[in-house]
């Protein structure tokens, strides 16, 4: 089943409360991992596996550079979510 | 005043331990004569030789906030939950920088661990086989090197003079306060945040140490297993937990008006060049230790009133430390209170010299020896005055104590402590 845009920002969110602490209402599609999450390149990979897990997508690493907000990784889910 | 003669002195200390989460509860828990030593349950204990250990009484990832410590290996956490007491019993509020009470160039941290991130290691292989190599935690690597609690303190205080881990398995954590009044005295620092960590209590690590023989089976009455001096001992105890000091120059502690427990005088060093695991049974490498600190520094042996004794509770150990005290103090080791506490909170590997450099300070300041228990037939070979069950007060006047600690490897380590 695919996810919808909301369903995957919920997710994202309750997947950086969980590694970076950061209260899920915080958690918006304007928000960069690194800048406002307090997620470090090094926790960036664990969203990441998370990510995959939960909304049963791949997304290789040389894609990773490019998810610098909660929006960018929700498109890049909603686009490749199998 | 040359630098190399500067006076290092204790302004604060930390603890979480087998009989506290903290210092205060620590030293209770000693003069109570209290055993932290618990039968290890679970399934995957359960076909070991020795089913018996002194966890941390508190559990760190009950301490400290979840995103933090899911970062850190359970040896790092404790050590940070030691480090914070510490720096914040030494009266200091921020992280370096942020007032003026220390610069963090002049800030360093030095933290050791005998055995490293051991439980991040073997749960992330584990992970690894069960799970896959895409599931294997980045944060892996900086959890799981030795360095990683002294390099973690760092970062919680932002030490920038130096951030460094001595390993000498057992002798490490005193090692690490010995290198860290060094950095103190030639001028490299004036602060230091100092100590030693371990966690350890894993499946492997326990049958990897009973396979030495080096630990006790007395799984049936774990309160009683660990048990310096006494003629049935039959290993040590494998305890988990933190001790961490601030040392300081004394010209800075007085700048800002530090309270001050003690002085630290220096550190004697050898190693035995015997054999890798056993002790050299006649205490010569723990005697030239010994003889290096009086030579060393200004302490004489009529100061000493109180040791620390690494004392594990294993046959040889002990009483080789004991003939070695006896050699280099001859008769002043009359009048010396020796106390095991590992009887009380087992032996925490890199973690001992940290946690027995705090209770050796805590002795110091309440002027009294905690005790050692489970001695119910004193070894006919142990030719010194063991201060048994009860806590036993230490004289008036200017004192000084001892805190022994020896590694696997043949490290020999022994730190001089004496009140203002």
């Amino acid at each position: 089943m695919a996810y919808t845009q909301d369903e995957i920002v919920k997710g994202l969110a309750e997947i950086v409360n969980e590694i970076a602490g950061i209260p899920v209402e915080e958690v918006k599609i304007d928000k960069s991992f690194t800048d406002d999450l307090d997620v470090d390149s090094l926790s960036m990979v664990e969203v990441v596996v998370a990510a995959e897990e939960r909304f049963d997508v791949k997304i290789p690493d040389e894609d990773v550079k490019n998810l610098k907000t909660v929006g960018d990784a929700t498109d890049y889910i909603l686009k490749h979510q199998g | 005043m040359n630098p190399t003669n500067r006076t290092v002195v204790v302004t604060g200390i930390g603890a979480t331990t087998p009989l506290g989460g903290d210092s205060a509860s620590t030293w209770e828990g000693l003069l109570a004569g209290r055993s932290g030593v618990k039968p290890l349950e679970g399934e995957r204990f359960a076909e070991l030789p020795v089913r018996i250990a002194a966890p941390a009484a508190v559990d760190p990832e009950s301490v400290l906030p979840r995103p933090l410590a899911r970062k850190l290996d359970r040896s790092a956490q404790l050590a940070l939950i030691a480090a914070r007491e510490a720096w914040a019993d030494a009266g200091y509020t921020a992280k370096a920088g942020e007032d003026s009470s220390i610069a963090p160039e002049r800030l360093g941290t030095v933290i050791a661990s005998g055995i490293g991130g051991v439980h991040t290691l073997l749960d992330q292989y584990d992970v690894l086989k069960e799970k896959g190599a895409r599931r294997v935690s980045p944060h892996t690597v900086p959890m799981l090197m030795p360095n990683s609690p002294s390099a973690n303190v760092g970062l919680e205080v932002n030490a920038q003079a130096g951030v460094h881990t001595p390993v000498s398995a057992c002798a490490s954590g005193a090692e690490a306060i010995g290198y860290a009044v060094e950095m103190i005295r030639t001028g490299r620092a004036d602060v230091v945040v100092a100590g030693g960590t371990e966690a350890a209590i894993h499946p492997l690590p326990v049958a990897a140490f009973a396979s030495m023989m080096a630990m006790s089976k007395n799984n049936d009455e774990p309160e009683k297993a660990s048990r310096p001096y006494d003629k049935a001992r039959d290993g040590f105890v494998l305890g988990e937990g933190a001790g961490v000091v601030i040392l300081e120059s004394a010209e800075h502690a007085a700048r800002r008006g530090a309270r001050v427990y003690c002085e630290v005088l220096g550190q004697g060093l050898s190693a035995d060049s015997h054999h890798i695991a056993q002790p050299e049974p006649t205490g010569r490498g723990i005697a030239t230790a010994l003889q290096n600190l009086l030579d060393n520094t200004d302490l004489k042996p009529s100061e000493v009133v109180h040791v620390n004794a690494h004392a594990t509770s294993t046959p040889q150990g002990d009483t080789a430390e004991i003939k070695a005290l006896r050699k280099v103090l001859g008769d002043d080791l009359d009048h010396v209170a020796v106390s095991a506490t590992k009887s009380m909170t087992g032996h925490l590997l890199g973690g001992a010299g940290g946690v027995e450099t705090v209770v050796t300070v805590l002795a110091l300041k309440h002027r009294l020896a905690p005790p050692t228990i489970n001695i119910d037939e004193l070894d006919e070979d142990i030719d010194a005055d063991i201060v048994r069950d009860e806590p036993r007060p230490l004289p008036e006047g200017t004192i000084a104590a001892l805190n022994n600690s020896f590694g696997f490897g043949g490290h020999n380590v022994v730190l001089a402590l004496r009140t203002i």
